[in-house]
């Protein structure tokens, strides 16, 4: 079993398979389950994905109404031609909080890793999706390669905004994708690591302040973001830059300020955004209190 | 490791809005129904840390009342649990706790009807994975990191001994086994962490046994 992403890149690289591969193998060794069933749970997962950003994209709202339709603005932007930055990049941010909308409005989604950071992972495949058309297979491959690096996040750091802030979230989503990105490019895993690793250093020390407690504002923007900076990380592994700390010890200072971070910034709604004049009348707006019981 | 799976990972297929305050707290209801064996009539639920502060907003309510009703993380009924919970006739009181849990996403059910009644403590421990820390005043020390059974039993001569027996029939290996009770000869509690997940087949045979109470899975 691989502990951290140095021993996931030596799997992959000493038997000369793919990232996603190794992970596969690692399931059905630990779940004793076949390599059919594994991929059959996988593909469901993706038709959850599909059907989220599908659902997201003809547009949603959610219960409290602070967040929905931002989808279907970028979609119709896209149209017309005169973006600044790029087409793949803005269908990957439509297609992310197309997800994050629907999980808003309590939809069904695939957490990945959580259901607050679900967009990312999505967004940026089914955006990539047009570009280099890959089989049914390699969509669901791609899965598995961002769940090998996820999974060792999880297991050395946190996935929880609760326990580790947004970076934990959210930046996790990115690095996930990042390197499942440049997989399914055709980089090598060294560069599956390197793509995590710069996605994720960018995201170091982002708080978890949702306004109203709410998974909405700003989660559904931060997905957005995560998934931009995916592209771009993966982009830039691809063109063969390095992070200048291994991507193991980005997990490692991720898990350390989490560890550091007030509790106030970890999903309480008592800091940050939650705390401005706009989040709290906000908050008592939605729920005629506070979100914060304590100062109902 | 506490994470063994890619789908803890990649997963769990859900209502949103979040893995550890909506598909942990309906994970944490269901083990709670699942160890209850039936529907409770009422149920008091207490909320901790985090939990307390954004339930609200977070469905972590309704999710952990759709646990109750036995529904699993994706059931589209979970939005409209509580509507649901009132017309099967379960009353639903929750407490906004204020004591510092020790894990930020802490709940305390207690549930029960006339004939009984149990209470846990649950912890979400992010992307929808749970631990339960506590059950009916048995302190739990699950490490989370492997499929895991509880097993609710009368303290008497060849109760364990019997349970062992039927894992053994199955080639299931043990890997951790703790047993405690309150006094000698009353209620007890096997918590058994095994290798591998467990079909039904073998919770049911492990349920029909002599002096057992209660069989629970939580290999999610």
């Amino acid at each position: 079993m691989f502990r951290n992403v140095a021993e996931l890149v030596q799997l992959a690289e000493s038997q000369n398979i793919k990232i996603a591969e190794v992970m596969i193998r690692q399931e059905i060794e630990v779940t004793g389950r076949s390599r059919e069933e594994i991929f059959a749970q996988m593909d469901k997962n993706l038709q959850v994905m599909e059907q989220a950003v599908a659902k997201g994209l003809a547009g949603v709202v959610s219960r409290s109404g602070l967040t929905g339709g931002d989808s279907v603005l970028l979609q119709q932007y896209i149209r017309q031609g005169n973006f600044l930055s790029g087409e793949t990049i803005l269908d990957a941010v439509s297609k992310a909080v197309a997800t994050n909308e629907v999980n808003a409005a309590m939809g069904v989604i695939c957490a990945t890793p959580t259901a607050g950071s679900a967009g990312v992972v999505p967004g940026t495949l089914f955006a990539v999706k047009e570009k280099l058309k890959p089989t049914r297979e390699e969509m669901i491959e791609f899965l598995f390669t961002a769940g090998a690096f996820g999974f060792v996040v999880a297991n050395n750091a946190s996935i929880s905004g609760a326990a580790g802030g947004c970076q934990a979230e959210v930046g996790s989503a990115a690095g996930m994708a990042a390197a499942a990105l440049v997989e399914l490019a055709g980089g090598t895993p060294s560069q599956a690591a390197e793509a995590m690793a710069i996605a994720l250093k960018n995201m170091l020390g982002l708080v978890c302040d949702p306004v109203a407690g709410l998974v909405e504002v700003p989660c559904v923007k931060r997905n957005a973001m995560g998934a931009a900076n995916a592209m771009v990380a993966a982009d830039m592994a691809l063109a063969g830059i390095k992070s200048r700390i291994p991507c193991d010890e980005v997990i490692e200072a991720m898990f350390r300020i989490g560890e550091t971070m007030p509790t106030a910034l970890k999903e309480t709604a008592e800091g940050g955004l939650a705390a401005t004049p706009t989040g709290r009348a906000l908050a008592a707006k939605i729920f005629g209190v506070s979100a914060n019981s304590r100062e109902s | 490791m506490k994470y063994k799976s890619v789908f803890d990972i990649i997963g769990p297929i859900m209502i949103g809005p979040s893995s550890s305050h909506t598909a942990g707290a309906a994970r944490i209801g269901r083990v709670a129904r699942s160890l209850f064996g039936r529907k409770p009539k009422w149920a008091h639920i207490s909320f901790y840390g985090s939990f307390a502060q954004t339930y609200k907003g977070h469905g972590t309510n309704v999710a952990i009342v759709g646990g109750l009703l036995d529904f699993d993380t994706f059931d589209e009924r979970i939005p409209y649990s509580l509507e649901i919970a009132k017309q099967e006739g379960m009353e639903v009181t929750f407490y906004e706790e204020d004591a510092i849990p020790h894990h930020p996403n802490t709940a305390r059910v207690r549930i029960g009807d006339e004939k009984g009644e149990l209470e846990l403590v649950g912890i979400s421990i992010g992307g929808g994975k749970i631990e339960i820390i506590e059950l009916n005043g048995f302190e739990l020390k699950l490490s989370g990191h492997h499929p895991a059974l509880l097993i609710m039993h009368n303290d008497r001569y060849g109760a364990i001994a019997s349970v062992a027996n039927v894992l053994a029939k199955y080639a299931i290996n043990i890997g951790h086994m703790e047993v405690s009770r309150k006094e000698k000869g009353k209620e007890a509690l096997m918590t058994i962490e095994i290798d591998q997940p467990i079909d039904q087949t073998v919770i049911d045979e492990l349920t029909a046994l002599p002096h057992i109470i209660q069989v629970t899975n939580i290999a999610d």
